[in-house]
């Protein structure tokens, strides 16, 4: 068996990087302050001085540009991986990423590759604020030719990274900012396998909670609280948004007959519409025994005040409380 | 230095004092951070204290401003009470944005204060904005648009500066040059030699001037100030400054060095004016050591009262996301 290491989130990301760095000379990395700084939440620490400034590229600050110029190098060869310095910034570079990046392949009639990742720390928690706390999963779902990778522990933070980078189209890489000094359990063996597969985070028989990032360990947790009140839950961490695991997701629900969706973002137009729609539309809505139901963040933007901060996205005793009224009828 | 033959003792003082307000908040600001007081992240502007005071100095009381992630300075200088500034940054109810916002988003709109910004360069169009309506609206007000050397290099600059010009707008674009966007020297993110000289590209005056003289800053602001009330349109003044503390709470100044931040404190914008006000005779030492002074008193008098502010409740919050 291979030796497994307990390393955080954020070393895991780093270690994917490095790994990827070291065999393909087409890799690079650029985004504001990854250099000599090591990024906003230092996960390029120390490639700098291990990869030198062309392959570890600061830039000045413009999104776009480094967006644009990812999406220009992808289109001739390279594999660059570039940082948004906070996910919010995406909105910046929305041009790049949605209307070039997602586009080339099919417009050009499947003759053109964007093999890029873009990597950003997401969600709240940190006491930011508005403008560097949001979740845009959502933003970006709807636009075929992006994928939608949002990692919950370190193990995939490797993992899916390395596929990520190795995929021929561009990649949303979101790292949500509370996971990078988790710990958890990596091995050493290189990662392979695609972008595209749930995993079943926790088996259970009554209930499926299907999430993804933080929210899978905030399951996790209520999963246990949830076994002392005789309820056996199911987490579903969902990992990929796009291309989304549907079956899954699907077959869970057929086995527990009942649904509860969970994420950070706002309710409205969240992505918890598109899973309930999925489980809904498919043969799993024979076997519901309650109504679904989505647990999502206010239709606030984060305040920055800590209390406030919290009551506005899901805790661990919220999903509890969900669960049990979804029992309970 | 500027003209320090310009000033009168009235104004000289008042200068000094909210350069030491600004200081002295940023200073309480930085301590209650490190006393596990203050959450969140927060970008303090010491020794760049001239610029927001000069600049807003040339203003009159209805005029506008911008600012930044960086702008408790900016804030201060355009009047506002540094009680609801503080119980802002703690979180109240009673804060200037009731505890939503934080370090990074205060807005005073009552006094002219647009808003503090998270979005780098996110408030210079926004600026370009006010600007247009008031040109509209037929109003002699300006707008003072802050932004650092970073910023320069966003699209959203280029384009707000072009608007600008072609529509003649009444916007004073300040550049607060602090040599550094977080870690990335502004020499390094930029091939050209000052930044003033992105105004030429789009048609209008440029100016480059020491950003840590007080007076100079105030003399410039002022020519520019008197353009764009004339509907000359739009000026761009490069500060030179340099902020003494890291970019925020997370920055172990790994780009530059313990040299340069001590040459720079050599010229500590506060004490040089304090020094020249004082050869010239618009005020003594000793008044100077007591504005200082008293500022202190200001901001802990105003720590004790916005502590005990009310802490906002989530009732009824999903009410407020639309007007
Ligand atoms: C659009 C955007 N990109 C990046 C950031 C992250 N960030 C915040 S401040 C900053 C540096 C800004 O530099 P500058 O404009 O020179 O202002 P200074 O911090 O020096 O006052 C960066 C990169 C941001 N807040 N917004
Ligand atoms: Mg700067």
């Amino acid at each position: 068996m291979p030796e497994a290491r307990s390393i955080t989130y954020g070393e895991a990301i780093r270690e994917a990087l490095d790994d990827a760095m070291a065999s393909d000379e087409s890799v690079f990395l650029m985004g504001e302050d990854i250099g000599v700084y090591g990024g906003a939440f230092g996960v390029t620490t120390g490639l700098l001085e291990k990869y030198g400034e062309d392959r570890v590229r600061d830039t000045p600050i413009s999104e776009i540009g480094i967006v644009g110029i990812a999406v220009g190098a992808a289109l001739v060869g390279m594999r660059p991986v570039a940082e948004m310095q906070f996910s919010d910034f995406t909105a910046n570079a929305m041009d790049q990423l949605c209307n070039q990046a997602a586009k080339l392949h099919f417009m050009y009639g499947g003759k053109a590759q964007v093999p890029l990742v873009l990597r950003a720390p997401t969600g709240s928690g940190t006491g930011a604020a508005a403008q560097h706390s949001q979740s845009i999963e959502s933003w970006l779902a709807n636009v075929p030719g992006l994928k939608i990778v949002m990692p919950s522990n370190a193990a995939d933070a490797k993992g899916l990274l390395t596929a990520a980078i190795a995929d021929p189209n561009p990649v949303v890489f979101l790292e949500h900012k509370l996971l990078y000094k988790t710990k958890g359990e990596v091995r050493n063996e290189s990662y392979g396998g695609g972008l595209g597969r749930a995993a079943v985070a926790h088996e259970g028989r009554d209930i499926s909670i299907v999430c993804w990032s933080a929210m899978v360990s905030k399951a996790l947790a209520a999963a246990g609280s949830l076994k002392d009140q005789g309820i056996d839950a199911e987490v579903i961490d969902v990992r990929t948004l796009r291309p989304l695991d549907r079956s899954t997701i699907i077959g869970s629900v057929s086995k527990t007959g009942r649904l509860l969706v969970v994420h950070e973002s706002p309710l409205t137009g969240g992505f918890g519409g598109e899973i309930a729609a999925t489980v809904t539309e498919s043969d799993a809505f024979d076997f519901l025994e309650a109504p679904v139901k989505r647990l999502a963040g206010l239709e606030t933007p984060i305040p920055y005040n800590p209390e406030l901060e919290k009551g506005v996205v899901p805790q661990e005793e919220d999903i509890v409380k969900a669960a049990v009224e979804i029992m309970t009828g | 230095m500027g003209d320090v033959g310009q000033l009168n003792r009235a104004e000289a003082i008042e200068l000094l004092t909210t350069m030491w307000t600004i200081r002295r908040f940023e200073e309480a600001v930085d301590d209650l951070f490190a006393r596990g007081l203050l959450h969140g992240t927060m970008h303090l502007s010491i020794g760049q204290e001239a610029s927001a005071t000069g600049a807003i100095a040339a203003l009159d009381q209805g005029d506008y401003i911008t600012s930044t992630h960086r702008g408790h300075g900016h804030c201060i200088a355009k009047g506002a009470d540094v009680t609801l500034m503080l119980a802002e940054l703690l979180g109240k109810e009673s804060g200037y944005c009731r505890g939503r916002g934080g370090s990074m988003h205060i807005a005073d709109l009552d006094a002219g204060n647009l808003g503090a910004n998270g979005i780098v360069a996110g408030s210079i169009p926004i600026a370009a904005g006010a600007a247009l309506a008031l040109k509209q609206r037929g109003s002699d007000r300006v707008v003072v648009c802050f932004f650092g050397d970073g910023a320069a290099n966003e699209g959203a600059f280029h384009e707000a500066l072009n608007m600008a010009a072609i529509w003649k707008l009444p916007v004073i674009f300040i550049c607060e040059n602090n040599h550094y966007g977080m870690s990335m020297a502004w020499t390094k993110a930029v091939a050209i030699d000052r930044l003033s000289r992105r105004a030429d590209a789009y048609g209008f005056p440029g100016v480059t001037i020491d950003g840590n003289d007080v007076i100079a800053v105030k003399e410039e602001a002022g020519r520019a100030v008197e353009r764009a009330r004339s509907g000359e349109g739009p000026t761009l003044i490069e500060c030179l400054t340099y902020r003494h503390k890291g970019h925020s709470k997370s920055d172990q100044n790994l780009y530059r060095t313990r040299e340069e931040i001590k040459e720079w404190r050599d010229k500590d914008p506060t004490q040089r004016f304090a020094r020249v006000a004082i050869d010239a005779g618009l005020f003594d030492a000793a008044t100077a050591d007591r504005i200082a002074e008293e500022a202190k008193h200001t901001i802990s008098r105003a720590i004790e009262e916005a502590r005990s502010g009310p802490d906002p409740t989530l009732v009824g919050i999903e009410n407020e996301t639309y007007a």
